[in-house]
């Protein structure tokens, strides 16, 4: 039985997962070292000062705020854009991921000219005699930046997981007798969990490391200290603890999310067949969804474009320089689309070991591998120069570096996309396909693959957004004189020149929008045709499309 | 469906191995690599420049570098503390020739290291005193003044403190702006806690806290003050200019401090030649382009920097180097950064 079950062989899964943790342990071994060359008494001394104390408290507040936040969002907009009859559902559907486009420091600067003291709000309101808005700046602005423009992490992971639940269950809820809250509560919300969590943690974790929007909204977090001590003070030490003590908090989060999880498995009873569940008609209830779905993607979409649009605007009218260079742009899609591929390839040890050989191992590979994701991208970048420079050199400012830091940084958001997708696949399946022949690579390759496809294209446009936005591994790390779009931003908003960002800044938002529609696009077309194809292809699922006439896809 | 093969699989989790292997392997050893001889011409290969400075502030000039001399340049554009942070984990690997920071003492830093080898005199002389480094391993390329930019609706030039110490007077109360984490700021805080030392510094700091809101950068001071957000701002002198170019209307003026006054600190931008570099002639060549009249003059006439070199003529509005101030202070005493973050982490503004 258990030499069947297992896909490719466990000691080469467990290796290659070594492997990647190892990778991902470089900034952490970093940090290991320089706050041993402080001392560990002195070390001590910074972890448990009362500014210490007090930057966990606000730092902790922002996360779980933002998560909450987040959640609460995005469990309703999944539910309205994929299983009712929304006006201009499809639309809303794309649009509401978007805002995952936008990085936090161009978010932030366009929330201030929006929503500041005296920003474009300000000025519509002046005739009625106000003077200053306050009230963005501190807790609250960088609270709602940070929402907008991350809480599609969890949208993207619970639309997903909406999408593979079996709808039956919630026919045979509702077949013995439950009304449509107790059957959401029991049935649906446990089959969403793991999307929620998985999504919950990227936003948790991604707050933690943000720098973007706390240092423009200034609120005080873990991450920003870690800057001051960095570039006001140069002082890497003191740096290294506050990043040692995120690295700790970290681990703490992820327990806790562990601990959350427990071991759910909800994969499907017999292999595959999904169908397409039924439209829920909203009713009067209707345009009360559409007014709602339109503030939220006015507020995280069209009021920051529009304010890229104004700067646009103002630099085309004073003859500024906005366009950006072609070569930004390729080499932006093409650093983010390597980073990407990479980052996805070095995820499947550490999900499968995850799902399919859980223990000690696998959870240290996991946990491992999760490090360098809530560190700012300063601290990984500050290590992989100090190990790529003095240990491989040859490696050092090539493009392969650079993408070696973006796997570092962002290899658990391919790890949660294919952990969500393979636990609702039965290992039964892979089994059949075993002991029906087929080679371990070959029943990967066959059924596991095709099964979590939507898994990996989930985890590889994450991370290929994520990669586009990245600022300080990119500005640290890429060979010298290699500029992004990111890059471009940065060096014109660092020096106030506004509007020449502006089509940098569009450029970036409209290329990583088109990978980020397409997902959802496809996501959204598969549901109709791809379980019978997959069927076809595949042999060892058993799936009939039943039924699919009679139900439809939601029009 | 569209696929791949195994093979394809197989190939990618190979190149994934041997992306992994060496980071794995640096990972268990932590001794510094041997220094690399230097030798007596330049290395073949471009020159590459750590740059401090934006791109659209320095881009334009050294690009005019190799039209004129034929030596190509690469530049890695960052912040002078990060392009600093850079040089000192690569160590003695360091593939820059030149450092190129916005600030004096960030390069006070990296001379105190031992990380900058002299200048030949020729280079160094075209400097007055006091805008390089008394070590010689370091030049000012072109300066700037500490200002009180002010609202010109909102005031006049009397009404503008001419000292910084009357800023912390309460009449100040949410009317001024300034930039906490901006290096130019530090830097000046740097410079009063030499000048006036650590008590009164301090003193000084917890009553401007109480009056200023503060600001990410230079650029959003300025626009706070032309608003009418708050009514005076501490910042650099060049902001000012290209706005009024964009906007003749732009309701700001620039307040220069009386010469020997506190708030009258020219500051550098500036730049060295690393001792790691397998380039020192053709860096020297560049920083020497640097100041050449053609360079001046784009510093001042592009920028609204002040030029550092004597005789060149500063673009209409910005002072000459001799009028501001002749600074008396010593710009290498700028290094102490650790003193002044953790001074205005004390007074909470950090």
């Amino acid at each position: 039985m258990k030499a069947v079950r297992v896909l490719i062989d466990a000691p080469v899964l467990r290796l290659l997962g070594l492997l990647v943790a190892a990778g991902a342990a470089v900034p952490l071994s970093y940090l290991v070292w320089r706050v041993w060359e402080l001392g560990w008494s002195e070390s001590w001394e910074i972890a448990t000062s009362a500014r210490t104390r007090s930057l966990l408290a606000s730092t902790l507040v922002l996360a779980v705020s933002v998560t909450v936040a987040s959640v609460a969002i995005s469990v309703p907009v999944a539910w309205l854009t994929v299983r009712t009859d929304l006006p201009m559902r499809r639309t809303l559907l794309v649009a509401s991921s978007l805002p995952l486009a936008i990085p936090t420091y161009v978010g932030s600067y366009a929330m201030i000219g929006a929503f500041g003291p005296r920003g474009m709000l300000q000025g519509v309101l002046e005739r009625f005699g106000v003077q200053r808005i306050d009230g963005i700046y501190g807790f609250w602005g960088a609270f709602i930046v940070l929402t907008l423009f991350s809480y599609p992490y969890v949208l993207l992971t619970v639309r997903a997981a909406y999408r593979r639940i079996d709808p039956s269950l919630e026919e045979v809820s509702r077949t013995l007798g439950s009304g449509g809250l107790i059957t959401f509560w029991r049935v649906v919300l446990p089959q969403l969990k793991p999307g929620i969590m998985a999504g919950s943690l990227l936003v948790a974790l991604y707050t933690l490391s943000d720098f973007g929007a706390v240092a423009m909204l200034r609120y005080d977090t873990f991450t920003r200290a870690i800057y001051t001590q960095y570039q006001g003070a140069l002082n890497r030490s003191s740096a290294a603890v506050l990043g040692l003590v995120l690295v700790v908090l970290t681990i703490g989060v992820l327990a806790g999310e562990q601990r959350l999880r427990g071991r759910t498995q909800t994969h499907r009873l017999h292999g595959g067949g999904g169908r397409i569940a039924v439209t829920t008609t909203l009713g009067r209830w209707r345009w009360v969804a559409f007014g709602a779905m339109m503030t939220l993607v006015t507020m995280a979409l069209v009021v920051p474009m529009s304010v890229i649009g104004y700067w646009l605007w103002r630099g085309l009218r004073v003859g500024e320089p906005v366009w950006p260079a072609w070569p930004l742009i390729t080499n932006s899609l093409g650093v983010s689309a390597l980073g990407a591929v990479v980052t996805v390839l070095a995820a499947w040890p550490v999900a499968l070991l995850a799902v399919r050989h859980p223990g000690m191992l696998a959870r240290s590979v996991e946990r491992l591998s999760w490090s360098g994701y809530a560190l700012p991208g300063i601290v990984v970048a500050l290590a992989l120069v100090f190990f790529g420079a003095q240990r491989a050199p040859w490696a050092y400012q090539t493009t392969g570096m650079l993408v070696a830091a973006y796997v570092v940084l962002f290899l658990p958001q391919a790890i949660g996309a294919l952990r969500a997708s393979l636990i609702q696949v039965t290992p039964s399946v892979e089994e059949a396909a075993r002991m029906l022949g087929s080679s371990p690579m070959g029943s990967f390759w066959r059924v596991l693959l095709p099964l979590t496809r939507s898994g990996v294209a989930a985890g590889g446009a994450l991370v290929f957004l994520t990669a586009m936005k990245e600022l300080p591994a990119t500005l640290l790390l890429s060979p010298t004189g290699f500029s992004t779009l990111a890059t471009r931003i940065w060096n014109a908003t660092a020096e106030g020149f506004l509007s020449r960002s502006a089509g940098a800044a569009l450029a970036l938002v409209v290329m990583s929008s088109v990978p980020m529609g397409v997902l959802v696009w496809r996501e959204e077309h598969r549901q109709l045709g791809a379980p019978a194809q997959r069927t076809s292809s595949t042999k060892a699922t058993d799936g009939i499309p039943v039924e699919r006439t009679l139900t439809d896809s939601p029009r | 469906m569209k696929s791949i093969s195994p093979r394809g699989l197989v190939t990618g989790l190979v190149a994934l191995t041997l992306l992994a292997a060496p980071m794995a392997a640096c990972g268990s050893s932590e001794e510094p690599a041997q220094p690399d001889g230097s030798t007596g011409t330049d290395a073949s290969g471009p020159l590459v420049v750590y740059s401090g400075r934006g791109e659209d502030l320095v881009g334009p000039i050294i690009e005019r570098f190799t039209a004129v001399t034929g030596i190509e340049v690469n530049v890695r554009y960052g912040n002078s503390a990060e392009m600093l942070l850079l040089i000192q984990e690569e160590g003695n690997n360091s593939p820059a020739d030149v450092y190129y920071s916005q600030g004096a003492g960030f390069l006070g830093i990296l001379s105190n290291d031992a990380g900058l080898t002299p200048l030949p005199e020729e280079v160094l002389t075209l400097v007055p005193e006091g805008l390089r480094s008394p070590k010689g391993d370091w030049v000012g390329l072109s300066g700037r003044a500490r200002v009180i930019a002010y609202n010109t609706d909102r005031l006049s030039a009397d009404q503008v403190p001419g000292s910084l110490t009357e800023l912390s007077d309460p009449i100040w109360r949410g009317r001024i702006a300034w930039a906490p984490t901006n290096a130019s700021l530090q830097d000046h805080v740097t410079a009063m806690r030499v000048m006036i030392g650590e008590e009164v510094t301090e003193t000084w700091l917890r009553g401007v806290m109480a009056n200023a809101v503060p600001y990410t950068n230079n650029g959003a001071i300025l626009d706070a003050v032309a608003s009418g957000e708050v009514e005076i701002g501490l910042t650099n002198h060049y902001y000012l200019y290209p706005r009024l170019l964009d906007d003749p209307d732009y309701p700001v003026a620039n307040k220069f401090s009386a010469p020997g006054d506190l708030g009258a600190l020219v500051n550098i931008a500036g730049a060295g030649v690393l001792t790691t570099s397998s380039r020192p002639q053709a860096a020297a060549a560049l920083l020497k382009f640097l100041l050449s009249a053609e360079a001046q003059g784009y510093f001042s006439g592009s920028n609204f920097e002040i030029p550092t070199v004597i005789g060149v003529n500063p673009a209409e509005g910005v002072p000459a180097i001799d009028s501001v101030v002749v600074p008396a202070f010593d710009l290498n005493k700028l290094t102490d950064l650790q003193g002044t973050v953790d001074m205005l982490i004390r007074v909470g503004a950090l």
